[in-house]
């Protein structure tokens, strides 16, 4: 069991991005269990002054999108535009990319570069487990996470990079395989997000939460 | 830089090992053939302590007598996931959509279905539509026929083993997933709790014909008995009273499994 932090200790409040989709309860009690003060909200005013961003979701790429679309959306680049940090989690994650394919295009918010694609069918799926992670990078999102950790996934779709190259540029924070190898953590600047869900990924999970916090936070303070 | 890397491996996805917790009136029980019913503790103690053993998911199973029971002790789920961050999946008199919303906000992750959708299966696509298909488990408990039947091999039974259905345990099954099941949990009422193994024919047959994970479930006695339902094509295997009474730990298994080729997610330290 991961110490429980004192709930007070970061200054801000985490701001939780309710989608429509899926149920967001366990992401807030993962969320305060780390230390951190946090709320489910839908209000575009909230998160467009949010300095910390969780955007979670479950199922279709869709869903979610058409409900961002409009206010939700321009509140969430405006927070972003004056330097909010974000974490994308399962579908969350995947909204961050310039175009998933699930039952024909969709547009991204474009905020990562990459493309969301199917995972091949010679494997099962959905790809439900927990799986490892390769490739991390140096990252400080794992700090104290011992290389080649597991994490809980489900998902059917994920992240590719739209070139040959698996990592056309430094947004690919780390890899998993799956049929194929596909990028299960991104990050460019304070936009971050995971394809599995650290919430419910045990000691390894919290621990990437709570590193997702102090960096917002001290981001924060030193403003 | 992890092994994964470059190699020729399709997946690095591991199986599951997932201890299932019968609750009554928020405590553990376990019984024979869902009879004889012992008291063995805390849901939310033993919870934590399977997951700190490595398990890598909980199932409850809530098999409270009455609905007023129930509604009356829930908090255990909440204690439960205010210390147990790896999925906790609960079932048990889920009837109507607002019943699984409130396991969620409970505290649940996934919701597990046994006898409500096969009086109304439309449930199913409500709840996929609603929360997504993983968050739907389709719980199984399925029985050979008595007198065996040339076109079914078994057939669904409900209520704690008492009620057979009349109705293919296969079929119910493909059905279930269209319908947007995400997970079956598989139980053989044959061999629930003997520890004489799982119904691996059953096992099999289901595996064929679905292509999301099953959950093997039903007569765990042996760390050889979780291998051969994940060699008969199980994607996780659920196991109680080798838990419960300690005949094993759940690390103990997952170090056995693992030496028999099956990937394992390494227990946290």
């Amino acid at each position: 069991m991961t110490e429980l932090n004192d709930p007070s200790q970061f200054a801000a409040e985490t701001i939780v991005i309710d989608a429509g989709v899926g149920n967001l309860d366990n992401l807030a009690r993962a969320l305060r269990h780390v230390g951190g003060d946090c709320r489910v909200t839908t209000d575009p005013q909230v998160i467009s002054s949010a300095k910390c961003l969780v955007l979670p979701g479950v199922g279709a790429f869709r869903p979610p999108r058409e409900t961002l679309r409009g206010a939700m959306e321009e509140a969430l680049r405006s927070a972003v535009d004056h330097g909010a940090w974000l974490l994308g989690i399962c579908v969350g994650f995947q909204l961050l990319f310039d175009r998933g394919e699930e039952f024909g295009n969709t547009d991204g918010l474009g905020l990562l570069p990459g493309v969301v694609r199917q995972l091949p069918d010679d494997v099962p799926i959905p790809h439900i487990g927990w799986n490892q992670l390769h490739d991390e990078t140096s990252h400080a999102l794992f700090a104290g996470i011992p290389s080649g950790s597991y994490f809980y996934f489900v998902h059917s779709f994920a992240p590719h990079a739209t070139s040959d190259s698996l990592c056309p540029d430094s947004t690919c924070l780390a890899r998993a395989t799956h049929g194929v190898p596909f990028i299960a953590v991104a990050g460019r600047g304070r936009i971050l997000g995971t394809q599995f869900h650290p919430e419910r990924s045990g000691p390894a999970g919290l621990s990437l939460l709570s590193n997702f916090l102090e960096l917002a936070h001290a981001a924060d303070s030193s403003d | 830089m992890t092994p994964a890397s470059g190699s020729t491996k399709l997946t690095g996805l591991t199986n599951r090992i997932i201890p299932c917790l019968d609750v009554r009136d928020g405590r553990v029980v376990k019984g024979v053939r869902f009879k004889n019913l012992q008291d063995q503790g805390d849901p939310a103690e033993s919870a934590a302590r399977y997951a700190e053993q490595g398990a890598d998911e909980i199932v409850f199973l809530d098999i409270t007598a009455s609905p007023e029971g129930r509604d009356a002790d829930r908090d255990w789920i909440r204690r439960t996931a205010e210390q147990v961050f790896i999925p906790l999946s609960v079932g048990g008199g889920v009837r109507r959509l607002e019943d699984a919303e409130r396991l969620l906000r409970s505290g649940a992750d996934k919701v597990a279905l046994n006898s409500s959708p096969i009086d109304r299966p439309e449930l199913l696509d409500e709840l996929a539509r609603r929360f997504g298909s993983q968050c739907v488990v389709l719980s199984v408990d399925a029985g050979r026929w008595s007198r065996p039947r040339p076109d079914s091999r078994w057939q669904v039974v409900t209520h704690g083993g008492r009620r057979p259905r009349g109705i293919d345990a296969i079929e119910w099954i493909v059905e279930g997933v269209e319908r947007g099941a995400g997970e079956i949990l598989l139980t053989s009422i044959d061999s629930d709790g003997t520890k004489d193994g799982y119904d691996l024919e059953l096992l099999e047959e289901v595996c064929r014909r679905v292509s999301v994970p099953v959950i093997a479930s039903g007569g765990a006695g042996r760390p050889e008995h979780l291998a051969a339902a994940l060699k008969a094509g199980a994607a996780a295997v659920l196991a109680a009273s080798i838990f419960h009474q300690g005949t094993y730990t759940v690390g103990e298994i997952k170090a056995y499994l693992e030496q028999q080729g099956f990937p394992m997610r390494e227990s946290p330290s």
